[in-house]
């Protein structure tokens, strides 16, 4: 039997349920691993004492149906757990602790999984690098002072450096993907409405969306068989039929048609990303599906209309960090002082910035001009992809338009940061699925993603695709615990 | 379309964040080549188009007015920012 944290958690649940490993060795194995690798700081706050008994108690009486039988796994920040500290990487919310628990973690702890901790992410989940937590940058794996991308680090650079066996994240404009490409890892973004969003800290409401990271396709299937449920908590959780995603996985796509968008070969895009994808292209072919050219015409615009309508919404959700009622509060003079000098200091630099982007655009006098013609364009972007679903099963396209960066390398420039997310946010614009895949590394051998995108509700063929190009790619990360 | 400092310290007041001189400067440079870039809207013509409200096509469901959560006194008074155990104390915002 191959090292515990390095098994799949397949692998895992089969080993529990053949009683080959217990709940004990295999969240023991994690913590071990998870202390020698702070040098990481991939978790904001630890839950290893707990996730000890808790183990414990299940090995005790032992439940082989559940879906996750026992197993430690460490979530995202921006997850209300009920009585451990929920942070969302903010200074506003650093003594925040929770009296509920969101229903996706709740669907997981239901299903014998164990919470191991929270990890570091970007403040509010708003970031490309995980550089804007109050609690610090994160490491990639991959290599030193690399960005393990965002908002999803610490989710990221936690599985791709085996400190959990898969993670979840949430995802706004690219924010499991970008990070499971910069990592060599996979992050499915599922469709508005398929995860529920109650106990989610709020960024973007019509574009926040939770979702499975993991190290292979088929874990991925299987953790979002887990937390994809129809949710009363949630006025925009949609009530259709889900599938089995992970007993219904085949590798058999043939006939399936994908798409290749014209758009999407943008300028100035490296010769190594144009290659990745046509080779991408290739492996699809090998894998049976046919392919077909495409056009999403108003791609150009869809991080314009991301970057009005996000801070519009964040802008509204965030208004409830006032210092009054919970969270950070900075004494003032009177109380317009205290609610400036709370939100001053509570948040930061990238927070801030599209509080007032948000504000601005929402403002009186302006909101037709910005938050109203984003929403038509949206409308437009949305009906690109409707036009393109006639004519295709799925579209594949890069995840990134580049690999990692150092970090402190695009932190001065808020437009360079943004372009990151150009393949993602038309994905979140229009509320489809998406998925992003290991699929080679760059000349600085950095992993690079492909991205398949979905219909509405069609995660189960994403999945396939997904999972029949991974046999082919073949992909493994080469990590060399240089932190340890 | 330019963002001047006037501006800045207008919509910061509007979102209740104070920003001293020197942030307001650097803030009003960022905020200037985001909206730059966002500008990029106006070469659409979308005179005739509807705009988006929600990208499923469904309408918000209907629910009895029903209280689910009871008992949940001490859970609730737990968050409260003052040690005070039988009251939720905060500052006065009130006039």
């Amino acid at each position: 039997m191959s090292e515990i944290t390095k098994q799949t958690l397949n692998e895992l649940i089969e080993n529990v349920k053949n009683k080959k490993l217990s709940s004990l060795e295999i969240t023991k194995a994690f913590i071990e691993r998870s202390e020698k690798s702070k040098k990481l700081n991939a978790y904001v706050t630890d839950n290893f004492s707990q996730a000890i008994d808790n183990a414990k108690k299940f090995d005790e009486k032992p439940n082989f149906e559940f879906k996750l039988p026992g197993i430690p796994i460490a979530v995202k920040d921006l997850f209300c757990t009920e009585g451990t500290r929920t942070t969302a990487g903010s200074k506003i919310l650093s003594n925040f602790i929770p009296t509920y628990e969101s229903t996706v973690t709740k669907n997981m702890w239901n299903e014998g999984a164990i919470l191991l901790g929270k990890l570091n992410c970007d403040e509010f989940a708003m970031g490309s690098s995980n550089e804007t937590s109050f609690f610090g940058n994160v490491q990639n794996p991959i290599s030193e002072n690399l960005v393990p991308g965002g908002s999803s680090g610490g989710s990221s650079s936690a599985l791709a450096a085996n400190l959990t066996p898969v993670t979840i994240g949430t995802d706004t404009g690219g924010s499991i993907r970008q990070p499971a490409s910069f990592t060599g890892t996979v992050g499915l973004k599922p469709t508005y409405g398929s995860c529920s969003r109650y106990g989610i800290v709020a960024f973007a409401s019509s574009l926040d969306q939770a979702g499975p990271m993991s190290t292979n396709v088929k874990d991925a299937a299987l953790l979002l068989e887990v937390i994809s449920s129809f949710d009363k908590k949630d006025s925009t959780s949609i009530d259709f039929k889900r599938n089995k995603y992970s007993s219904e996985l085949t590798n058999n796509i043939k006939g399936l048609k994908i798409g290749i968008p014209n758009e999407y070969r943008v300028d100035g895009m490296p010769s190594e990303i144009e290659d990745l994808w046509k080779k991408g292209i290739d492996y699809a072919k090998e894998c049976g599906a046919e392919i077909i050219d495409i056009s999403l015409p108003h791609t150009k615009y869809a991080l314009p209309t991301y970057y009005i309508v996000a801070p519009a919404e964040a802008s509204s959700n965030l208004a409830r960090y006032d210092g009054v009622k919970y969270g950070f509060r900075s004494e003032g003079e009177n109380l317009i002082d205290m609610y400036e000098k709370t939100r001053s200091e509570g948040f930061g630099e990238e927070v801030k910035r599209r509080i007032l982007i948000g504000t601005y655009v929402l403002s009186s006098g302006y909101y037709d001009a910005y938050y109203l013609k984003a929403q038509k364009v949206r409308q437009l972007i949305k009906k690109d992809f409707d036009d393109a679903y006639k004519k295709v099963d799925a579209i594949l396209t890069p995840s990134t338009p580049s690999s990692a960066f150092k970090i402190g390398e695009k932190t001065n420039d808020p437009v360079s940061m943004y372009l990151n997310d150009i393949f993602t946010v038309p994905v979140n614009l229009a509320g489809l699925p998406g998925i992003s895949i290991p699929a080679g590394i760059d000349k600085k051998g950095f992993p690079l993603g492909l991205q398949i995108i979905g219909k509405s509700f069609d995660e189960q063929s994403i999945l396939n695709i997904a999972y029949s190009m991974e046999e082919k790619i073949n992909y493994k990360n080469n990590i060399t615990d240089w932190w340890i | 379309m330019t963002i001047d400092l006037k501006t800045v310290k207008h919509i910061s007041k509007l979102a209740r964040i104070s920003v001293d001189e020197k942030k307001a400067n650097k803030l009003a440079g960022d905020l200037n080549s985001i909206f730059e870039f966002i500008e990029k809207l106006n070469e659409l013509n979308t005179e005739n188009v509807e705009p988006l409200t929600s990208v499923a096509n469904t309408t918000l469901r209907f629910r009895k007015d029903e209280v689910e959560s009871k008992n949940i006194r001490e859970k609730i008074l737990s968050n409260s920012p003052d040690n005070n155990k039988d009251f939720f104390v905060v500052p006065k915002v009130v006039e």
